[in-house]
């Protein structure tokens, strides 16, 4: 599984060069796969059962606070690039499925400390958002509303129902922002 | 018999070449075979007198020749004609060519910089850049990392480099340069990274600088008398930068620089706009956040600002005041005066006497504006000039954490940066908009130097309960400010217009289309789809006794945003989803140059 996942990652850059290929969402894992569906919550979060965070979606459709707070930084600090509702745009991935096919570590590494494909036929590049606060505080949230993304267990647009913020959430918020 | 034929048209544009505007580039600009400023001319008019291609004949244009730019983000600008050569530059890495219409093109020269791809993700919107300019024979290259370059336009060799400002804080460039006299006057981008934005003067012949005018600030550093500069007619004041802000906070205030400034060689005045004030939510900068959203009039040798206008006060939706600022002479109430015409992007087009800053006209120029009510036109008014803000759409007074929905037009403007053109034929302006709206959650934001300082999330959507569509092509008149006609586009038009003597007018489309239209009636007589969506200007130039159409292609900027993936209207029925395709549907990466003639 942890093999599968790898090579996804290895090759998603070159594939999302424009916006998602449709092929590729068929490897994508569904919202059952243990690697996505929560297995507990605690304070207002999700968690899978190999403790990585992820989203939760009530039957009518509410969504943790996570998920709703993810969809808002998404759309302040990462959107002007990466497009509406992680769908890509132009010149950079669908981040609703690097959620998926990168592993979490990654995923937030590469937030972190950027990255770069510059050559001949591209010059992507990705900033380091590891002193951003208004990234970083949030990058938790960001990432379960991308795998929420992409597994359309909620759908493009703001979702329309949420739980509220958590007291422990908030706590961690203050202390986080300063 | 050249300047003859010029004299009609300066009798509508105010061409009025004095020795002062730089005379050999002004000459160049007189001449309709070239197309030595990106602006078309001084005025920003981007209208040409060649009229060998017409309505009638339109139809036959063909492909005549094209070329690769080697590059593949959003291509916006144009090249530059000056006799047999033509310039064309890319989007980042900012290479530019030399190509020699005498000899099919082949490339006479290439300048490659060499830049940290570090800018790349902190430029907002792509890595798009619009064009050089020319000058006493120098191109002026306004590189991505905010290096301006002047390059032999012999040889491209190097003649000198200055570094304009400081990517690591958010400082990039996007826009070309207006070479003035003996100074090139230049801008800076970066109003989602807190920067404080500037305009500055270099010389010409060695690079130095002379002046450099800040959005906001001390009067020392925003270079406003308190006496003699006035706003709507009345001094500014002592401190005017400073004193509607809260604290420091005009220190990361934002008014970045980046859109396109016309001259007017008799009156000795340079005009643009500044952009919205950092962050995108209004509750953290209270005030009105002078001198962002501003129309401004500065003296090019001193930088001293005469008159300013402040379109929308304490900004709460994005609205950059940065688009075209279009320099004409029309009757008025049966008085001749020198005009201004401005199609901001807050939806309203402001015209104005760009003599004294006077306010003339401000009306919507999409029916769908729908955050004001209107611009105070009383003078005696204490709130002469200002939008009236409609409480629904007001993202301040809703509030932090509200969602305010519903607001037309989305932060990309009724239109952007995307320059219209202006016919004195046909009295008209030829705008290409979007005609898109949002909803719009401002939340609080803490700064990092650098880094994005955004603070609001947005939705964007087609406008509801019209077209479906995303833009428009319309026909505006400046005078009774009104829209004379409109054309439907199923994409916001992105491209920069192009008027010529003809009676012809040309747009491209994000879909990848050069369209030709009748600039009397809009009614459409060719179209042709080029290899990539168009964000690029329409320019046109004559070599060897043939007109010339080009067009650059390249999908990318702002447009390739949103619209890549498609917009959805949150609104919206199931059903109607669907409707609203993605451009990914229609056109794919590319760099070209596509130019277009008729048949021998």
């Amino acid at each position: 599984m942890l093999t599968n996942r790898r090579l996804l990652s290895a090759g998603f850059v070159g594939l999302l060069a424009f916006v998602a290929a449709p092929g590729l969402a068929e490897t994508l894992p569904s919202r059952d796969d243990p690697a996505i569906a929560a297995a507990y919550e605690e304070g207002g979060r999700y968690f899978t059962e190999d403790d990585i965070p992820t989203f939760n979606v009530a039957e009518d459709g509410t969504v943790g606070w996570p998920t709703f707070s993810g969809f808002r930084r998404y759309h302040a600090e990462c959107h002007v690039c990466h497009g509406p509702d992680g769908e890509g745009s132009t010149y950079a991935p669908a981040l609703k499925t690097s959620a998926l096919t990168m592993d979490y570590y990654d995923f937030i590494g590469v937030v972190a400390e950027g990255r770069q494909k510059v050559n001949a036929s591209q010059n992507s590049v990705m900033p380091s958002f590891g002193t951003n606060p208004n990234v970083m505080c949030y990058l938790d949230d960001i990432y379960v509303y991308l795998k929420a993304r992409g597994t359309e267990a909620v759908a493009r647009g703001r979702p329309a129902k949420k739980e509220p913020k958590s007291d422990l959430i908030r706590e961690d918020e203050d202390a986080c922002m300063g | 018999m050249k300047r003859i034929l010029l004299m009609s048209a300066a009798m509508v544009v105010g061409l009025s070449a004095t020795a002062s505007a730089n005379e050999a580039l002004q000459g160049l600009i007189d001449d309709p075979k070239q197309w030595a400023i990106q602006t078309g001319d001084y005025e920003n008019t981007r209208y040409s007198e060649l009229d060998q291609i017409t309505k009638d004949n339109v139809g036959d244009l063909q492909v005549a020749w094209t070329f690769s730019t080697g590059v593949l983000r959003g291509h916006e600008g144009s090249p530059l004609v000056i006799g047999d050569m033509m310039y064309v530059h890319t989007p980042f890495p900012n290479i530019v060519y030399a190509l020699n219409l005498a000899e099919d093109g082949k490339i006479m020269w290439k300048y490659e910089p060499k830049q940290d791809p570090n800018v790349i993700p902190v430029m907002c919107c792509d890595t798009v850049y619009r064009g050089t300019a020319y000058a006493d024979d120098t191109i002026f290259l306004h590189q991505a990392d905010t290096t301006l370059v002047a390059l032999d336009a012999k040889t491209g060799e190097v003649k000198w480099s200055v570094v304009n400002g400081d990517p690591s804080i958010g400082e990039t460039n996007t826009a070309t340069v207006l070479p003035v006299k003996d100074k090139v006057i230049v801008g800076i981008s970066g109003g989602e990274f807190g920067i404080r934005g500037h305009v500055t003067a270099y010389d010409m012949k060695t690079g130095e600088r002379v002046w450099r005018a800040y959005s906001m600030g001390p009067d020392s550093d925003t270079l406003m008398d308190p006496e003699n500069t006035t706003h709507l007619g009345k001094p500014v004041g002592a401190e005017s930068g400073t004193n509607t802000w809260e604290g420091d906070q005009w220190k990361i205030g934002g008014g970045s620089t980046w859109g396109w400034y016309s001259y007017d060689a008799e009156l000795d005045l340079f005009y643009y706009g500044t952009g919205n004030p950092s962050t995108w939510n209004p509750a953290q900068r209270p005030g009105d956040n002078r001198w962002s959203m501003t129309i401004m009039a500065r003296n090019p040798d001193t930088g001293v600002a005469k008159w300013l206008y402040q379109m929308t006060p304490h900004d709460e939706w994005d609205y950059d005041g940065v688009n075209e600022m279009i320099l004409t002479d029309q009757e008025v109430d049966g008085k001749m005066r020198k005009l201004l015409t401005h199609p901001d992007r807050n939806g309203l087009a402001y015209t104005m006497d760009r003599e004294t800053g006077e306010l003339l006209v401000a009306e919507k120029f999409d029916p769908e504006v729908n955050w004001t009510t209107g611009v105070d036109m009383d003078p005696d008014s204490d709130t002469y000039g200002r939008p009236a803000v409609v409480a629904a759409y007001s993202t301040e007074q809703n509030g932090e954490d509200v969602n305010s929905t519903g607001i037309c037009p989305a932060a990309l403007g009724t239109k952007d940066q995307q320059p219209s053109a202006y016919s004195p034929k046909t009295g008209l302006f030829y705008i290409p908009t979007n005609h898109v709206c949002m909803d719009y959650e401002p939340f609080r934001v803490s700064y990092t130097a650098g880094q994005p300082y955004v603070g609001a999330t947005l939705a964007m959507y087609p406008a509801p309960g019209s077209h479906g569509g995303m833009g428009n092509f319309i026909a505006w008149d400046n005078i009774e400010g009104k829209i004379k006609w409109s054309i439907p586009e199923q994409f916001s038009v992105w491209s920069g217009a192009l008027a010529t003597a003809g009676d012809v007018v040309f747009y491209g489309t994000l879909e990848g289309y050069l369209k030709a239209i009748d600039a009397s009636t809009g009614d459409e007589l060719y179209s042709f789809k080029t290899p990539s969506g168009v964000i690029g200007n329409v320019m046109t130039y004559e070599h060897a006794g043939k007109q010339y159409i080009g067009i650059l292609s390249g999908i990318g900027g702002w447009a390739g945003i949103g619209l890549a993936a498609g917009l959805t209207d949150p609104n919206a029925g199931l059903g109607a989803v669907g409707g609203y395709a993605a451009l990914s549907d229609y056109t794919a990466l590319g760099g070209q140059l596509t130019v277009f003639a008729l048949p021998n």
